[in-house]
């Protein structure tokens, strides 16, 4: 049975757990066992503990063992994004400016992971400090797409998406800036899930951009998305933005939403630059739903074509402020040669940062800078309130979006050079962070070469039991969730 | 796509703070050039009447109850410093 252990979801893993089939320890095992003998290959991990993980799986086994099980993650080994914190483990956001930090406190979501009872496993890749779609940005290695390993497995949460997909943990966290949960899910085969903004505390995440970052998580069903968002959601003292949400049972809801709901379909989203077989699929999948009974109907969101350059001037325009820190003074990298002060600072950020993140930080401090703030920040603030209004009314006549979640299946390592290039593989994602919606990238097909296909659901704010259930009714009907990549 | 004449990345560099080099230089120009041109069409969003989003969801006024909390000690405050000594972050000298 072990062998398989590590394409089990959660669900079913708690059920062993509880009835004693299986210990915390044999779990993380496996987990152990599958990233030592792959991850040379996917290169989804930064770093890992195995010794202190198998610790923390022993110390789950005797809770267990004298009654005092903590949750539902109570043994279950979680990989983490390397930008969330957690107690004496490296944070490094896959940067040369944070490659020797330990981190010294825990992010609220890993407290509260923990209270759930779960194993803290490894670190995972992403683009440095979350800034791209392919991991190819991270200042490390590029993680590979365990469908293909000449493929990027998406980004930046990339590590996150493809360590799951390949049996190198149970459940991840990612975060999700513009797209950065949702498109690695669809271009590995997984369920990706970002959460309203708010609804999950940011405090002890690395951040890019404050107005837009939310952590979510990579799982392997929408019942397992359910189960980690419990876990995870909820107000915190900790994070000003946080919001005072009701939080249902999620995975109770799941059982008692049956639908029919009435689902939109935004024509810009179905545009040129759409992948053929991408279509298709999303296609059949809306399909699906008609024949269950809900009423398909096609909306508009018009100014969805200002997307990308909104998120560019105000995802840059945060980065470029959040960075800001990163002087080589208190904490990270601090340049040998430096002169004097200033240029410590200037040589610190020269030799830290990789050159995505250069470019976005001057970027974003050219919207900023005196003389530009109105026509560049300004403006796209007013936009995206346009954008954020053009959602809210869909939702009129709607419960939820289906669309696709990335415009193509994974694509080649190398194969996009040009930022420019790169950045329109959000097309589909980054209203949703701009909106503050909450939205999920589920599997729902393959391209003819064998790579994943992804549908992305958006749904109302703070009304993820629906969204979920919306997904799982999809899920229930297919089986893209049991295939796996052969590894 | 050159850059528009008024992107003067060695200003904005300089603002920003970090030292680039002769080849990033000319190449982050020509690719914010164009990254910069694309964004040009939100100049053709009337906005006029709209108020600007700063955050989805805005929360004002988060008050804490003004109590000590627990916090780091000294030794892992300080553990991720560069350079440190008799608890304190060396520097250097900034006053000839």
């Amino acid at each position: 049975m072990s062998a398989e252990l590590h394409y089990k979801p959660i669900a079913e893993l708690a059920a062993l757990l509880d009835a004693k089939k299986i210990s915390s320890v044999e779990l993380t095992q496996a987990v152990v066992a599958r990233t030592k003998a792959l991850d040379g290959r996917v290169k989804a991990f930064n770093s890992y503990d195995e010794a202190d993980a198998l610790a923390q799986a022993a110390a789950s086994d005797a809770r267990r063992a004298s009654g005092q099980a903590r949750g539902a993650l109570e043994g279950i080994p979680v990989g983490f994004k390397d930008v969330i914190a957690v107690t004496g483990q490296p944070l490094t956001a896959s940067s040369r400016m944070l490659a020797n930090f330990v981190s010294p406190y825990d992010a609220t979501v890993t407290t509260r992971l923990k209270n759930a009872g779960a194993v803290c496993w490894g670190r995972l890749n992403l683009d440095e400090f979350a800034m791209g779609s392919s991991t190819e940005n991270s200042a490390f290695h590029t993680t590979r797409n365990p469908w293909d390993l000449t493929c990027v497995p998406g980004g930046s949460s990339g590590g996150s998406a493809a360590a799951l997909a390949a049996g190198e943990a149970i459940a991840t966290l990612g975060s999700d800036t513009g797209g950065s949960i949702r498109q690695p899910a669809a271009l590995c085969g997984v369920v990706g899930l970002k959460p309203t903004y708010g609804l999950v505390s940011r405090y002890g995440l690395i951040a890019f951009a404050s107005s837009l970052d939310q952590i979510g998580p990579f799982t392997r069903t929408i019942e397992d998305a359910a189960i980690m968002l419990g876990a995870i959601a909820g107000h915190d003292g900790r994070d000003s933005t946080s919001f005072r949400a009701d939080i249902p049972d999620y995975r109770t809801e799941l059982t008692k939403r049956k639908g029919p709901w009435r689902l939109g379909i935004p024509k810009e989203y179905f545009g040129a630059g759409l992948d053929p077989e991408v279509a298709a699929a999303v296609e059949q999948a809306i399909a699906f739903y008609r024949a269950q009974g809900c009423e398909i109907k096609e909306v508009s969101l018009p100014q969805t074509e200002h997307g990308v350059g909104v998120y560019y001037i105000i995802a840059t325009a945060e980065c470029s402020s959040n960075l800001s820190r990163y002087d080589g003074i208190r904490y990270g990298h601090r340049a040998k040669e430096a002169k004097d002060l200033l240029d410590l600072y200037f040589q610190s950020r020269a030799e830290g940062f990789g050159a995505e993140v250069k470019r976005r930080i001057i970027l974003g401090t050219y919207v900023l800078s005196s003389g530009y703030y109105d026509a560049y920040y300004l403006r796209a603030q007013k936009v995206r309130t346009l954008i954020r209004q053009d959602f809210l009314n869909a939702y009129r006549e709607v419960d939820a979006l289906l669309t696709p979640t990335a415009p193509t299946p994974a694509f080649k390592i190398g194969a996009k050079a040009d930022p420019l290039a790169m950045y329109l593989c959000d097309i589909y994602t980054i209203g949703v962070n701009l909106a503050g919606l909450p939205g999920l990238s589920l599997p729902c097909g393959f391209s003819r070469s064998g790579l994943p296909i992804g549908l992305q659901i958006i749904g109302q704010p703070f009304k993820e039991a629906e969204l979920l259930a919306i997904a799982r009714t999809y899920e229930q009907a297919h089986d893209w969730k049991n295939r796996h990549p052969s590894l | 796509m050159s850059a528009p004449a008024d992107l003067n990345i060695d200003h904005v560099a300089r603002l920003a703070r970090i030292a680039l080099t002769p080849g990033e230089r000319e190449q982050f120009a020509r690719q914010l050039g164009d990254v910069l041109a694309s964004i040009e069409q939100l100049k053709k969003v009337d906005v006029s009447s709209v108020e600007p989003t700063a955050h989805a969801f805005p929360v004002a006024n988060v008050w804490a109850e003004d109590v000590a909390q627990p916090g780091l000690t000294v030794e892992a405050a300080l553990r991720n410093a560069p350079a440190q000594r008799d608890h304190m972050i060396v520097v250097p000298k900034v006053v000839e």
